[in-house]
């Protein structure tokens, strides 16, 4: 029996017993469906995640107040000493570090913004013209504390304020009154949306001068800095820490949290959680090709007189263990393929429905599913064909 | 020409031996038509799965045409069986699935003839058989004839040496069943050997040569002297 012929008249086999050929069919389309759109969820999850970092900042440093993490020389909890505060000249000093492309001292606090017969509570940003760009913000439209107006009382409102209090006039040059000190709004906030959990449409950023004055304080929320190069993030960590344990007579008492870190962070977290979701959809494809053995030894059993009507007509027992073995190749490619279809249907759809998840399924997981289903079918076909091919002629003639 | 030479195939029930063929003796020439008689259990179906190799005896020898074939492999078996050997049996054995011109096409298949070759050989087997009309249909929408004609077809397909029919008229009524005999006979006629197994003696009649079986032992030979 050539290759081809054998094929063949699996491929009709596999058709006349549709109904039994579509639901093993299915069973493989679901499994490799489910290994695809499962690592399609967890890598567009993590492109997400990962977007969402990169749109905080590039290269990015966080210089933080306190230490992270505890430790037993640290005698100033001992004494009653709080850590010192970030200052202002702790933030000059970064900045004059070679590794620093540049900084930006930040204040956060809330407030009452009131304009035209209107008010309402916003959460403030102090800091300086820098913390634009770093931060990764965008104006609409005018400026923020550029040259020549670095000490001016200038706010820039976030696109959302500045629609609810200037729905019908441009809000550049009106004034508002922010917990009853005045500004002039310099620049509005192109609308950006949320970006982890931090809405920059409902904020206003003032002057840091003018937020430390306003919130009665004297020490800094966070200080960012931006590496010049993405080679720079390390040393340039291990020089803030330095500067500041100086600065702060020989305390380590900050914490400097690189961007790149946290982003691995949730990569490995996120990878892992891909690969263990693709391992449980995984399990599904095993559990279809049990099904295929099941389906198999079914129809051997079925076919037995066939088998022996075979054996007298000619055919060797290579040649029905071939087409036993050809008819679960069949129905396990046919399952792979429209399973990866299916896949990428489904992940489209997830795409379609939540547009900012990029839910892509890597290639190699493709290949993956659809290996491991023709895998496991093959395997599971072995043990029927060969059961098929061992039967006696006589008695498989003898069966009704 | 077939020829047995003290032929023995015993089957276990239980831990009883039983003689399906005892010392079997047999000579059958190429072209000759004989049938096969004797109540169940006497060992005539065994005998006819021995010469078409479904069956291995447990010893003796067995030759084809001058060759001794009890030892020849499962593969070389196979390829006996497919091209010199044509089988019909008593519930025709056709595959459901396939249509009448498919179940045909089976020995061919088997042969890897190519698809051109076997579309006109298949087609000559339909014209030959009456079966032409049926082509499409599958088993379950022919009749009990048209089935057994479709089973002589597939047999013959090969241009098999000896045809081997088991019961042949078994599941048919009498009137179907004598022209599947005619069909077969014409086949010996046209120099194929032609063993035929039955217990109908009126059947059994017909051949130019009648054995009759008993308890795993040939009784009788009795050859017709009017050709």
């Amino acid at each position: 029996m050539t290759f081809s012929d054998t094929l063949q008249t699996s491929l009709k086999t596999v058709i006349s017993y549709r109904m039994r050929s579509l639901l093993i069919i299915l069973a493989i389309a679901l499994g490799v469906a489910a290994v695809i759109m499962l690592t399609a969820l967890g890598n567009g999850a993590r492109n997400y995640v990962i977007n969402q970092f990169s749109s905080i900042g590039t290269n990015l440093l966080v210089v933080l107040p306190g230490r992270a993490e505890t430790s037993g020389s640290f005698l100033g909890a001992v004494l009653g000493q709080t850590p010192r505060d970030l200052t202002l000249k702790d933030a000059q000093l970064i900045g004059r570090l070679p590794q620093v492309r540049r900084y930006a001292p930040l204040n956060v606090g809330a407030a009452e913004l009131s304009a035209a017969n209107r008010l309402r509570e916003v959460t403030v940003l102090g800091g300086t013209a820098n913390l634009i760009p770093i931060r990764h913000m965008k104006l609409a439209q005018g400026s923020f504390l550029t040259h020549g107006t670095e000490r001016a009382a200038h706010i820039v409102l976030g696109a959302k304020i500045a629609r609810e209090f200037f729905p019908h006039s441009l809000a550049i040059g009106q004034r508002v009154r922010l917990s009853g000190n005045r500004f002039l709004v310099s620049g509005v906030l192109a609308a950006q949306g949320e970006s982890m959990g931090f809405n920059t449409d409902e904020i206003v950023i003032i002057p840091i001068d003018y937020a430390q004055t306003m919130f009665n304080t004297t020490s800094l929320f966070r200080i960012l800095v931006e590496a010049n190069h993405h080679s720079d993030i390390e040393s340039a960590k291990q020089a803030i820490l330095e500067t500041l344990r100086q600065s702060h007579e020989g305390e380590n008492d900050t914490t400097v949290i690189t961007q790149d870190a946290v982003l691995s962070t949730f990569d490995r977290i996120l990878h892992a959680l891909t690969l263990a979701v693709t391992g449980i959809a995984a399990i599904s494809l095993i559990v279809a090709g049990i099904l295929v053995m099941n389906v198999m030894l079914v129809a051997v059993t079925q076919r037995t007189a066939e088998i022996g009507l075979l054996k007298a007509i000619g055919a060797t027992s290579m040649d029905i263990r071939r087409l036993f073995f050809a008819e679960a190749l069949w129905l396990s490619l046919i399952g792979a393929l429209l399973g990866f279809l299916l896949g990428e249907f489904g992940s489209l759809l997830l795409r379609l429905a939540y547009p900012q998840l990029p839910a892509w399924a890597p290639v190699w997981a493709s290949f993956a599913g659809i290996g491991v289903a023709l895998i496991t079918g093959i395997l599971a076909s072995l043990f029927p064909a060969s059961k098929a091919a061992r039967l006696d002629a006589v008695q498989a003639l003898s069966k009704k | 020409m077939i020829r047995l030479t003290s032929i023995t195939r015993t089957f276990h029930m239980g831990d009883q031996a039983v003689y399906a063929l005892n010392n079997i003796d047999l000579r059958i020439e190429s072209g000759e038509y004989v049938s096969i008689m004797g109540p169940s259990g006497s060992g005539k179906s065994t005998l006819l799965n021995i010469i078409g190799l479904l069956d291995k005896p447990d010893s003796g020898t067995y030759e084809l045409d001058n060759r001794l074939i009890t030892d020849w492999t499962e593969i070389e078996q196979a390829q006996i069986r497919r091209e010199k050997i044509g089988f019909v049996f008593q519930t025709f054995h056709l595959i459901p699935r396939l249509t009448a011109a498919e179940n045909i096409e089976l020995p061919l298949i088997l042969s890897g003839i190519p698809a051109e070759q076997r579309q006109i050989r298949v087609t000559q087997a339909l014209q030959a058989f009456e079966l032409l009309s049926r082509a499409h249909h599958r088993p379950a929408e022919l009749s009990g004839g048209q089935r057994q004609r479709v089973a002589i077809a597939r047999a013959t397909i090969m241009q098999p040496s000896v045809i081997l029919a088991d019961e042949p008229t078994g599941n048919l009524d009498h009137k179907i069943g004598t022209e599947v005999m005619v069909l077969l006979e014409n086949l010996h006629h046209s120099g194929t050997t032609l063993i035929v197994v039955t217990h109908d003696r009126e059947l059994g009649a017909r051949a130019h040569r009648q054995i009759g079986m008993r308890d795993g032992k040939i009784l009788t030979d009795h050859r017709n002297d009017i050709l």
